[in-house]
Formats: structure tokens, C-alpha cells, sequence
């Protein structure tokens, strides 16, 4: 009798029909949308070229916007950019902060969930709302005196200073509306809520054996926290800052509410008059002509390069923070 | 005494009996021991003196009492009060004699600073730095999140506050804006077609992204590959487009160069660039986290992947990914910029967004707010209230059915 040898059942591991259909189906989906989502970045790109061969470098150095006289150029609209973005960092960075500690280390247990749906609520006011909010309530009532204040006694620090007399005998409110500092204020109540959403997270995190060893030793919370908790959470207080920092690039709504548009190459932020990226594209588009939105679409094409830069920055480190890299001390 | 006998032992005799070592694991091992079941002494012994080489104290007999670690010591009480009574009277002394700070939002923050300083000076006459440090921190750290709260409360009043005019006029909810003057008072017109236009604009935005957006998400996690991270890494480098950019993109393509005509439809267009890579993104990282035991589980049954997408995976994250839809919709619906390029702002009712301009309710907000008419003005604040009450009523159900994660739904 011949031995039997054991023949081991061939496995064929195609995927089935519907598995093949599946397959095909979401790939085709994750296409259409890569293609939607890359024809953006693409489009913005080629509708760049032909502005930036018309103007050339000048494009990035000229200051003024008179598309009557052929003089396009987005150095005072990127300086203002950057002018509020900072001012709204500056603002919310602190606010962030202390908040994301206070809610992760200071607030009692029970509260923690409530003031956490607190703060992803406030990151779903519309923009709309914070900009009446500014323009209406804070720039009338309370951020003009608090901008003349501020030139009265930091006057002489460049950024600080305002082009009239801080000391006149009728103080000249209309000199210190509309700035870069107000609408800096309003956009950082847009970026608060996302840079403590993303501190708090990693802050929560921090491991807890580390967290009571250090109590355990005698620690103070206030010493738990900076030996424990921030440096475990450094990459999400960098990384956090920085998506902020992202969004409020890009905001629109708010700042057109606020600012009067100047281009003026300046940093006096207290001043009346800046510009935006963003607020010069709802400012202008409607009276475009073809070559101007171009322009147009050149200067949004940078912010979203900037933004784009500064978004894949952030998440670098926000990641490499998670992964516990950085919980090496 | 029956006290002094041994009680019966219930098992075999000490020793011999075997135990299946689960068993043995929950008894307690004391149980085993004899003396465990020695009678209790009658009356507790004389305190023994110490046997270490200390003298004697009476202290030795009181029971010990833990150090209670949570409550505050009357010096942490007193020195917080005393130090905001003292700050705020130097405060006032500071903001309304010495320094020009006029105005209660003047004084606040000096009355902070004046706090920190003497908080900190009378925590220090006592304690150590370390702990002068630790309250002072604490200080900050309070201030900080109350500010963050007053600015959120404070928002929040204040539209209500301005809304007040608006709100009560039952033709602000069941009339458009058709016929009415600039100077008419507010039992004129409505925002009945903002709202109208909104929800289709929404609408249409939802119905091209959630099949896109989870289909996306869907490709990413459950299908993978060397294509599937170039678009990931593409969807998450358009999540920094800013959304005035997808408008601008909108308007360019469809508007000037198709010749479509501005409507709701682009406006829903632009609405769905801006949305697309949010929506793709939070489904992404709901779908990750789906544990992937029931995804094996699925497939060792026999089924195929498809089925194990579709009766395993999705409804386990249904609720994460509705939750990502309500706040992707929270934030498409309260977005100005798009629709200010794409839509037009008519001033009555249309219902039919393909050829025709639409208005919405941020656009609405916008126009109103800058056109410089009390009561157009009036009327925006009105809408922002509704518009943030939609949005917080969008947020809370989101927030209900993300807690339902854990549950089986």
C-alpha cells in the first residue's frame, strides 16, 4: 500500500468578488477625493505662475495693491498677517495654557468632562460670532483705552507706538480702532479653545506613576506639574501653539469685521490700518479682473503654504510627543 | 465555653486537601493558618511599654490619626482671604488714586497683580519658597481659566444681550426680507431665508462629503497601501486650506471660468472643499480606533472584508462618526467666508439652489452687521443668536452620542 503523503489544501488568498468590488470602490473613492483635494493645491499653483512672471520678485517685496496701476505686491499684506497671528498667539497662548492646566491638574474631578465640553464648544462658536463679539463689545468699550494705555506707557518699544500724541487733551479715539492688535484679540478667542483642546489632551496624558512618585517624594502639585507633567507635554504645548498659530493665519471674518485695510509696511499693531491674506481676498474679489485674481489666488496660494508648513510642523510634534519620545527627562 | 473549642473545620484535614490553584488564589492564605481560629483574647493586655529603646510617652496610646491631606489648614483659608481683602483695597488705592486705570476692566487686573504680590508675601512669611511657589502657580492657573470662562460667558451674553430686540418679533422667524426698507422697524421682515438657505447649502455640503469623507476614511484604514498614505498625507495637508481659499477656488473655477452662476449651489461647492478634508480626517481616526479583534474575529468567521466593513466596523464607529459629521456641519454652517465668494445675498426666499443666489445665515450676520441700519443690525445680532443656538443644540447632540461610544450602538 503506498504511504499517503499529507497534502496540505492549497489556500488561495485572492480577496472574493465583492471583495474585489469593495476594494475597487473605496479606491476610486480615495482617489476622486485625492484628485478633488490635490486639483486644489495644483490649480493654486499653475494660477500663480503667470503673476508671479509678471511681477517677479517684486511680488513679494512691493507693498502696495493698485491693481489700476500695475502695482501688486503682498509684503504689507503678509506683514499684516503675521502682525495679528502674533497678536492672537500672544494672547491665547497664556490663556490656553493656564486653562489646559487648570483643567487637567486644578479642577476638581467632577467638573473636568463639563469644562472640557466647555472648551470644544467654544471652539465651535462661529468665527462670525467672535468677530461681533471684538468689533462690538471689546474694540468700543474696553480695547481702544486699553491700546492708548499701552502707547502711554510702552510707547517707545517700535511695536507699541501710534503716530499721535498719546498725551492730547481730547484723546483721539478713531487713531487706535480697526488695528492689528483688536483683531489679533478676536481671532486668539478662535485659537484659545484649539490650543488648550490639543495641551489638555497630552497633559492628561502624562504618565501617572510619574505623576504620584513625584508626589510621593514631597512634591508640591505645582512641582509634580513642572517636573511631570510639562515635560512630558512639551510637544503638545509647542504643537498645539503651532495649529493655532495655523488657523489663525487663515482667519477672515473676524479681522474684515474689525480692521480698516491700509498697506502700510508697519508693525505699530495699536495703529489704525493693517491687511490680511485673507481679508484682502474678501475685500477684492468682486472687482477682480482675470489678472488680479490671479494675484489673488497667488497670495492665497502662500498663505496656504504657510499654513500648510506651519499645520505639518505642529503635527510632527504633537505626534512624536504622543509616541512618548519625549518623556525622556 | 463554647468560645474557647475550635470550630469544626468544614474541609478535610489541614494540609492534605488539594485545591485547584484558582481556588486557592481567591481564599485568603490567613485561612489556612491555626491560629486564625484561636479563641479572642477575653479583655485587651496592659500596654505593654515600648520595646525600643525610647522612653515611654502618654502620646504612645492615643490611636493614630492620619494626616488629613485634602482639607485646607486655617492658614491656607486665611491667607487667601485676607490676601483678596488687602489686594483689593490696595487695588483701589492703586487703580483710582495712583495710576490713570479708569473702569472696572481696568481694575481688575491690578487688583490680580496687588493679589499675587500679597498672596505670595504672606504665604511666604511661614512656608517655605516650594510652597510659596505652588500657591502662586495655583493663583495663576485659576485666573487663567477663569478668564477663558469669562470670555465664553461673556460672548455668549452679550449677542444675547444685543439679540433682545430681535428675538421677540414672531415675523423674525416666518418672513424673509422681500419689500422690507431699511428703515422699517423689526416687525418687518425676517431671517427666514438665511435660515432656509443655510440648511440647503448644509444639506447638499453633507450629502457630497459624508459618502466621500467616510468612503475616504474607509480606503485609509480598512484597505491601506503604499496609495492610501499618499492620500492621507494629501487630506491632511488640505485640512491647513484656509477656508477663504476654498472659497476663492470655488469662485474662480466654477464662477468666473464655467460661468456658473453665483447660487447656493456653489456656495455648497465651496462649503464641501472646505468640509471634505475635516470630515476625512475625523472618520479616519474614529475608524482606527475600531479595535482590531473585531475585525479579525469578523474575518475568522469567514466573512468577507466587505461584510466586515460594513456589519463590524462601521457600526461599531457609527457614533464616533456622526459625532465627527455634527461638528463638521457645526463648523460648515457657521462659516462666512466660503459663501461670502460663491452665493449672492438676495433678500427673499428661493428654495432652489442651482441656478439661483441664496443667502444664509452667517452671510446674513455679515451684511447686516456692516451695513450701518440699527435695525438691520439689530436683526444680524438676532440671527447670531439663533446661529449659535443651532450650533450649541448641533454640539450637545454630538457630545450625547459620543458618550454612547462605549455602549453597544
Amino acid at each position: 500500500m503506498a504511504p499517503v503523503t499529507e497534502v496540505p489544501r492549497r489556500l488561495r488568498p485572492r480577496p472574493s468578488t465583492t471583495d474585489r468590488i469593495f476594494r475597487g470602490g473605496s479606491f476610486s473613492i480615495g482617489f476622486l477625493v485625492l484628485a478633488i483635494t490635490g486639483s486644489i493645491g495644483v490649480f493654486l499653483g499653475f494660477q500663480s505662475i503667470p503673476t508671479l512672471r509678471h511681477y517677479g520678485l517684486h511680488f513679494f517685496v512691493e507693498n502696495q495693491w493698485q491693481p489700476e496701476q500695475d502695482i501688486i505686491g503682498i509684503s504689507a499684506v503678509l506683514l499684516g498677517t503675521v502682525c495679528v497671528a502674533a497678536v492672537a498667539l500672544a494672547v491665547a497662548f497664556p490663556i490656553a495654557f493656564t486653562t489646559a492646566l487648570y483643567i487637567s491638574e486644578y479642577a476638581p474631578p467632577r467638573l473636568r468632562g463639563f469644562l472640557v465640553s466647555m472648551v470644544d464648544l467654544m471652539a465651535a462658536v462661529p468665527s462670525i460670532i467672535w468677530g461681533l463679539f471684538g468689533r462690538d463689545l471689546l474694540e468700543d468699550h474696553f480695547l481702544v483705552y486699553v491700546s492708548h494705555w499701552i502707547q502711554q506707557h510702552a510707547g517707545w518699544i517700535p511695536i507699541f507706538e501710534v503716530e499721535t500724541d498719546p498725551n492730547a487733551a481730547v484723546f483721539q479715539q478713531s487713531r487706535y480702532v480697526g488695528s492689528a492688535f483688536i483683531a489679533g484679540i478676536a481671532v486668539s478667542f478662535m485659537v484659545i479653545p484649539m490650543a488648550c483642546a490639543v495641551m489638555r489632551q497630552v497633559f492628561s496624558q502624562a504618565p501617572l506613576a510619574e505623576r504620584e512618585a513625584a508626589l510621593a517624594l514631597g512634591a508640591t502639585r505645582w512641582g509634580m506639574i513642572r517636573a511631570v507633567v510639562l515635560p512630558f507635554g512639551r510637544g503638545g504645548i509647542i504643537g498645539g501653539t503651532m495649529l493655532s498659530l495655523g488657523r489663525a493665519l487663515g482667519e477672515t471674518i473676524a479681522v474684515v469685521l474689525i480692521i480698516s485695510p491700509a498697506f502700510d509696511l508697519k508693525i505699530r499693531i495699536l495703529e489704525i490700518g493693517t491687511i490680511t491674506v485673507s481679508s484682502l481676498i474678501a475685500g477684492r474679489f468682486a472687482e477682480a479682473s482675470a489678472g488680479q485674481l490671479s494675484a489673488l489666488l497667488t497670495a492665497g496660494f502662500v498663505l496656504f503654504l504657510i499654513t500648510l508648513l506651519v499645520n505639518t510642523i505642529a503635527a510632527t510634534i504633537v505626534n512624536r510627543s504622543r509616541s512618548g519620545a519625549a518623556t525622556d527627562i | 465555653m463554647t468560645d474557647h473549642t475550635l470550630p469544626e473545620w468544614p474541609g478535610p484535614p489541614i494540609g492534605t486537601e488539594t485545591l485547584p490553584t484558582a481556588e486557592i488564589a481567591d481564599r485568603p492564605l490567613a485561612g489556612y493558618h491555626p491560629t486564625q481560629y484561636a479563641p479572642p483574647p477575653m479583655a485587651a493586655p496592659p500596654a505593654a511599654p515600648p520595646r525600643s529603646g525610647r522612653p515611654y510617652r502618654p502620646s504612645d496610646d492615643l490611636p493614630e490619626i492620619p494626616r488629613d491631606l485634602h482639607r485646607r489648614t486655617l492658614d491656607d483659608k486665611v491667607s487667601v482671604i485676607a490676601s483678596a481683602i488687602g489686594s483689593l483695597g490696595l487695588a483701589w488705592l492703586i487703580a483710582e488714586r495712583i495710576m490713570p486705570v479708569h473702569g472696572f476692566a481696568g481694575f481688575v487686573p491690578v487688583w490680580f497683580v496687588c493679589y499675587v504680590a500679597i498672596y505670595g508675601a504672606v504665604t511666604g512669611v511661614g512656608n517655605s519658597l516650594v510652597v510659596v511657589k505652588d500657591r502662586l502657580a495655583s493663583a495663576v492657573m485659576h485666573a487663567g481659566a477663569a478668564t477663558c470662562g469669562l470670555i465664553l460667558v461673556g460672548a455668549i451674553a452679550f449677542i444675547a444681550y444685543r439679540a433682545w430686540p430681535a428675538l421677540p418679533h414672531i415675523n423674525f422667524y416666518t418672513e424673509d426680507m422681500s419689500g422690507v426698507r431699511p428703515q422699517d422697524p423689526l416687525n418687518h421682515g425676517g431671517i427666514l431665508h438665511a435660515v432656509v438657505g443655510s440648511l440647503i447649502e448644509i444639506g447638499i455640503a453633507v450629502i457630497v462629503t459624508l459618502p466621500l469623507g467616510v468612503g475616504t476614511a474607509v480606503y485609509m484604514t480598512e484597505v491601506g497601501g503604499r496609495f492610501a498614505r499618499v492620500v492621507r498625507t494629501v487630506v491632511e495637508a488640505m485640512t491647513a486650506l484656509p477656508s477663504i481659499v476654498a472659497g476663492l477656488f470655488i469662485y474662480t473655477v466654477l464662477i468666473v471660468y464655467v460661468h456658473f452662476p453665483r447660487s447656493g449651489f456653489a456656495a455648497a461647492m465651496a462649503i464641501s472643499v472646505m468640509m471634505l478634508p475635516i470630515i476625512a480626517r475625523a472618520a479616519d481616526v474614529v475608524l482606527r480606533i475600531v479595535p482590531n479583534g473585531l475585525r479579525e474575529a469578523g474575518l475568522a468567521l469567514g466573512s468577507t472584508q466587505w461584510r466586515v466593513v460594513w456589519h463590524v466596523v462601521l457600526p461599531t464607529a457609527r457614533p464616533g462618526l456622526v459625532t465627527a459629521l455634527i461638528l463638521g456641519v457645526a463648523r460648515g454652517i457657521g462659516e462666512t467666508s466660503p459663501v461670502l465668494l460663491t452665493s449672492g445675498a438676495p433678500s427673499f426666499m428661493r428654495v432652489n439652489p442651482l441656478p439661483n443666489t441664496m443667502n444664509s445665515m452667517p452671510l446674513f450676520i455679515y451684511f447686516g452687521a456692516r451695513s450701518g441700519e440699527p435695525h438691520y443690525i439689530d436683526r444680524a445680532y438676532g440671527l447670531a443668536m439663533v446661529l449659535l443656538a443651532v450650533v450649541l443644540i448641533l454640539f450637545v447632540i454630538a457630545r450625547r452620542l459620543a458618550r454612547q461610544r462605549g455602549g453597544r450602538s
